[in-house]
């Protein structure tokens, strides 16, 4: 019984964690929406995959988050940024 | 603490629902070209988290097993799944040492002697970690398309590529 | 247009509430999708029948090889046509896209250069370790290749791309990319040839120096290595031509 109102502790704890991610999750899918910058909306598109990928880490897909990190805050933010650069910076919404 | 409860349970569903939501939005009525694709990966992200918040279990560990199963023989590893059905990770020096009674070992095969309570779900990771790499590799083709558009048109709002086509048919 | 747009996704969000309703509760381990004898098996059993422990990878590269190689073909597909989409042929003058692209090859930068002088072998060591360790740890030809083409990537934003291009020729990062595909359906070909079934590893035992459980191991880090050569290729491959516009002359 001690193990698990210790576990429930953990938990808990764990689920204040979880809800600044998701509450940091949405506003930056909000901004990286919002904003007229598209090459600050691509490097706020990085962050939001980062957020993503610590919420799989807790929830413990590893190989996932793995992944995510690698792929998302990574190379697909290159590629957007590459795009950007080569069409135009400015989005009309 | 019951609310509680039932909010912290119901979070993680709705928060799938809330980007879904935000990133259908964007595919609908962005204007821009990169923006609807942002928009887009929002909302694989989102699927992909409901499909990894379905392999969650309570008080269960990642999918990679220990060393001590790895490189234990097949008896003592007998011993120290077989009796902790309800067991977390915490319980399992103590039951390996408790336990002395000889079992059959098969070589590669037979009975379960891992607890599958104990780990997470693996089959939506393997699912959802291909996704990502195919997602990216979609994302890359639409952005070139997104190029092409641009060396076409000279812009990517979706609404000045729209004007531009009417008055070429004209 | 909005006001329709908001509608549509507001109708569609009500509607998953109410349907979120049906769920299993979070975390409950007698869910459906938990308590399925598939994934019970895939927990209990993939330390016996491949000696992987990290179970995530022995159900990708093995259990699950037929979706793994059309997701590998799928991205071999995408880097394609990426290439068909972008490239242009013959005289057309070239539309200089935006205004913020550098045209003129950049001065070498000495804090950049030296930075990325050691930091692209030390990515490039752990991306093999990410691959070959991919049976104990978190880790795998998709994430290896990611981060072994990113250190490609990494070189060609911090000098150019035709610096690049030099250490790593397009057409040679193709072949790369077919070769990876080319390892992976070829190990399957080969269960076939001797007998078995396609991407049946267990009867590679008999031209591998072990028994069929570690037949199965083995064949999953060739199976990655596959996926990995393709990844990192056409991973790169993307970049440069988004980065180039197609050109393959100036980066971003």
């Amino acid at each position: 019984m001690e193990a698990q109102g210790q576990e429930g502790e953990i938990v808990s704890q764990f689920w204040i964690f979880d809800l600044i991610l998701l509450v940091f999750l949405v506003t930056t899918a909000v901004i990286a929406l919002r904003v007229r910058d598209l090459l600050s909306a691509a490097m706020i598109f990085g962050v939001y995959s980062f957020l993503i990928c610590l919420l799989w880490t807790g929830m413990g897909a590893v190989d996932v988050a793995f992944t995510e990190a690698a792929v998302g805050a990574g190379v697909s933010a290159v590629f957007l940024i590459s795009t950007v650069l080569r069409t135009s910076r400015k989005s009309s919404d | 603490m019951e609310l509680l409860e039932a909010i912290v349970d119901g979070m993680n569903y709705w928060i799938f629902i809330i980007l879904m939501m935000i990133g259908l939005y964007a595919m609908i009525t962005k204007n821009n070209l990169v923006k609807k694709l942002i928009g887009m990966s929002i909302f694989q992200t989102a699927i992909l988290l409901f499909y990894i918040s379905l392999g969650v279990k309570e008080g269960a560990t990642i999918p990679i097993l220990p060393h001590y199963y790895a490189h234990t023989s097949q008896e003592e590893q007998g011993n120290l799944v077989g009796s902790s059905d309800q067991a977390h990770a915490g319980k399992e020096a103590s039951s390996a040492t408790e336990g002395g009674k000889e079992k059959p070992s098969v070589a590669h095969a037979g009975s379960p002697k891992i607890d599958p309570n104990r780990f997470t779900n693996p089959l939506p990771h393997v699912l959802m970690l291909t996704a990502i790499v195919v997602g990216v590799s979609t994302l890359g083709v639409a952005l070139s398309i997104t190029q092409k558009l641009y060396t076409e048109f000279g812009t990517i709002e979706e609404n000045e590529i729209l004007d531009q086509l009417k008055s070429g048919d004209d | 247009m909005k006001a329709l747009g908001l509608i549509a996704v507001l109708g569609t969000g009500l509607l998953l509430l109410a349907a979120s309703r049906d769920f299993p509760n979070w975390g409950d381990p007698s869910s459906p999708a938990s308590s399925y004898r598939l994934s019970r098996h895939f927990i209990t059993q993939t330390i016996n029948e491949t000696a992987v422990p990290n179970m995530v990878t022995a159900v990708l590269a093995d259990y699950r090889g037929y979706d793994t190689l059309f997701e590998a073909v799928v991205i071999f597909t995408a880097g394609i046509a990426v290439i068909g989409i972008l490239r242009r042929y013959g005289n057309r003058d070239f539309i200089p896209a935006g205004g913020e692209v550098h045209l003129t090859p950049k001065q070498p930068d000495l804090i950049v250069e030296s930075t990325v002088r050691l930091l692209i072998p030390v990515i490039q060591i752990f991306a093999l370790y990410v691959i070959a360790h991919g049976h104990h740890s978190p880790g795998g030809g998709f994430q290896g290749g990611v981060i072994f083409g990113a250190s490609f990537i990494l070189l060609a934003l911090a000098r150019d791309l035709r610096t690049a291009q030099n250490w790593v020729a397009e057409k040679r990062m193709l072949i790369l990319a077919c070769c990876g595909i080319l390892i992976y359906a070829g190990i399957g070909v080969l269960c076939q040839l001797l007998g078995e079934n396609f991407l049946d590893y267990q009867i590679l035992h008999r031209i591998l120096p072990t028994d069929p459980v570690m037949a199965r191991y083995h064949s999953i880090l060739g199976v990655e290595i596959g996926v990995a050569f393709t990844v990192t290729a056409i991973m790169f491959s993307i970049y440069s031509n988004l980065s180039s516009n197609g050109q393959m002359k100036e980066g971003i």
